[in-house]
């Protein structure tokens, strides 16, 4: 019988995240497509500022930690010096879909041949629940005290759907990760994105949706079911463009 | 055997990385820098390096934080308000301990400004770079072959000290041209990351990870990386100075300047002394560490010091500092994009010597 263990691509360190945060699953779905694929001594990742700022600390590939938003401009530098390494970053809504959307839409529109983490729990989570560029209508955050009002605050932002119509994007795909099947879904699409890298075909971008109960005021449990019953009406799951580019 | 070839001082720079084994270029149009962009795209598929244009200074500066990080050689380039946006950046590979150089070919500013040569980033690159505690080194070659020459030893002392490296261009040097050297039989070897043991290549299940990182929450922590830090810019500023003097042995007065702006000095100082005035010139060309010693040196028998820049005098801070106000220090400067005459210079400087002569 297979024994439940810790990828070795993941640092036996204790993670910093709070409970019932789904960034664990995440580093470990990541980690473990690593040790998978054989890759660890071939991989550097680029973590952002946010929740997973010191990401750097937990997998245990060559890591750098970026400016804020910036990942995919540090992972185009560290690709284009090193085409033959692997090379992903993991980023949260804040960093990945507002202050660094130029960053992203280019390293995509570029066809950079990386793989992109985007953990997205429709809040910045550090700093303590701000509204989000993936904030819901009528979500309420400590800047949306009120809930989020469109005619004033705008709209969410559904990356996977906008870089779906990029000419760059070889895989952009929508999972979640608040189940055993959807975990499973989930770590195919980040295999999947490795091996489109490996083979040279494009940008790909997993976006994991994911929970915050500290910051949504839930319990663990409760979050999930707002992730279920909120969240993937507005961000449906599924893949939004998949086929090589090159 | 090298064999000359009349060149404009931003194609100089562009050759002169490549030369110095700069495998990435990463960068953002605009003028008056926009010679190195377009040299390097021509040339870097030729010799198998990486030319690539950035969505933004921002991004790119991150580019070269992410090659830096990989131990390879690169380098970005801008003008004055493009170098604004790219300290965020700058602050960070500073942070994070690593090699780069950064070529500012400086315009007129603040904001938009202009597009005419100026000095008016001085205070900016030697004093603030970006938010926190460090430095970068700064070197302000005043000819187009200097400008060659300057790459290799900015890459080098970058590559030693763990720090990223600026050349302190203006327009004026940028859209010269000039008659340049570069050796012909030299073998281009664009770098690798082989002597850069703590760069983040990929392990290759041979060591433990390493991380390339600014962030240190222990403020215990970080003062430590910082003093540490400050310590090897105590080395920095021990050995790495760098200036250049003309006719100051016996001078009265000697003026300062740098960059193209050296030059002109130097021809003021030609017309004082058919005048019979014993001027001479400081020309420093590291600005950080800035040259503390020479310039006492220079001054050593003079009466009077006199900084000319193309800017509202900023470089002055450091000439009154370096000689502890020894000697009154005055300045003579135009701006926006306006270049001094020799003629002008000189008349300050009769100015200055009045009486005394």
């Amino acid at each position: 019988m297979p024994e439940f263990k810790r990828p070795h691509a993941l640092c036996d360190v204790p993670l910093h995240y709070c409970p019932g945060c789904t960034h664990g699953i995440i580093h470990r779905l990541v980690a473990e497509v690593i040790d998978e694929m054989g890759i660890e001594g071939d991989t550097i990742g680029v973590c952002p500022v946010g929740c997973s700022v010191m990401a750097y600390d937990y997998f245990n590939c060559d890591m750098l930690e970026a400016s804020h938003g910036r990942s995919p401009a540090v992972a185009t530098g560290v690709k284009r010096a090193n085409p033959d390494k692997f090379v992903f970053t993991y980023q949260g809504d804040g960093d990945l879909a507002a202050i660094g959307t130029a960053e992203t839409v280019h390293a995509a529109t570029r066809g950079e041949n990386i793989t992109v983490i985007f953990v997205n729990n429709t809040t910045y989570g550090m700093t303590g629940g701000q509204m989000a560029p993936t904030t819901l209508p009528g979500q309420i955050t400590q800047t949306t005290p009120y809930g989020r009002n469109t005619s004033v605050e705008g709209f969410p932002v559904k990356m996977c759907e906008m870089l779906s119509q990029l000419d760059g994007v070889a895989l952009a795909e929508r999972v979640t990760v608040i189940d055993p099947k959807s975990v499973m879904t989930a770590k195919k699409a980040i295999r999947k994105g490795f091996e489109f890298q490996k083979n040279k075909q494009g940008f790909s971008i997993i976006e994991v949706l994911s929970t915050c109960p500290t910051n949504w005021g839930k319990t663990p449990i409760e979050a999930l079911q707002r992730l279920k019953d909120e969240m993937i009406p507005y961000y449906p799951l599924g893949v939004y463009k998949e086929g090589a580019v090159r | 055997m090298s064999e000359l070839t009349l060149m404009k001082g931003n194609e100089a720079l562009a050759e002169a990385a490549i030369r110095a084994g700069c495998k990435c270029f990463f960068g953002y149009p605009i003028t008056p820098q926009t010679e190195i962009s377009a040299y390097l795209s021509k040339r870097m598929p030729k010799v198998g390096g990486v030319f690539l244009q950035a969505e933004s200074e921002v991004a790119a500066i991150n580019m070269v934080y992410g090659c830096a990080g990989s131990g390879i050689r690169c380098m970005t380039s801008s003008s004055s308000p493009g170098i604004s946006l790219k300290t965020e950046g700058i602050s960070y590979i500073a942070g994070a301990d690593l090699p780069c150089v950064i070529i500012n070919v400086q315009r007129g500013g603040p904001g938009l400004g202009g597009i005419q040569p100026s000095q008016a980033d001085y205070w900016q690159v030697t004093r603030a770079l970006g938010h926190g505690d460090f430095h970068v080194l700064v070197f302000a070659p005043s000819t187009v072959q200097e400008m060659a020459d300057t790459v290799t030893k900015a890459f080098d002392l970058a590559d030693k000290y763990r720090m990223p490296a600026v050349i302190l261009a203006d327009g004026l040097l940028g859209q010269m041209m000039e008659p340049v050297a570069f050796d012909e039989n030299a073998e281009i070897k664009l770098s690798d990351a082989s002597n850069k043991p703590w760069a983040a290549t990929g392990h290759g299940n041979k060591r433990k990870h390493n991380i390339i990182n600014s962030l240190y929450l222990q403020a215990a922590e970080l003062e430590e990386k910082v003093r540490a830090r400050f310590e090897r810019y105590e080395q920095v500023k021990a050995n790495e100075t760098m200036a250049e003097c003309y006719k100051t042995e016996d001078a009265d007065i000697v003026v300062a300047a740098y960059g193209s702006t050296a030059r002109l000095a130097k021809s003021a100082v030609e017309l004082a002394r058919k005048e019979g005035i014993k001027a001479g010139v400081f020309r420093p060309i590291t600005l950080w560490p800035y040259p503390v010693k020479e310039i006492n040196e220079a001054c050593k028998n003079a009466k009077k010091a006199l900084t000319v820049e193309m800017s509202m005098g900023q470089m002055v801070d450091d000439v009154k500092l370096a000689l502890n106000c020894r000697i009154p220090v005055e300045f003579f400067g135009r701006t926006g994009g306006v270049i001094p005459g020799p003629a002008e210079i000189l008349n300050k400087i009769k100015e200055m010597i009045g009486g005394d002569k």
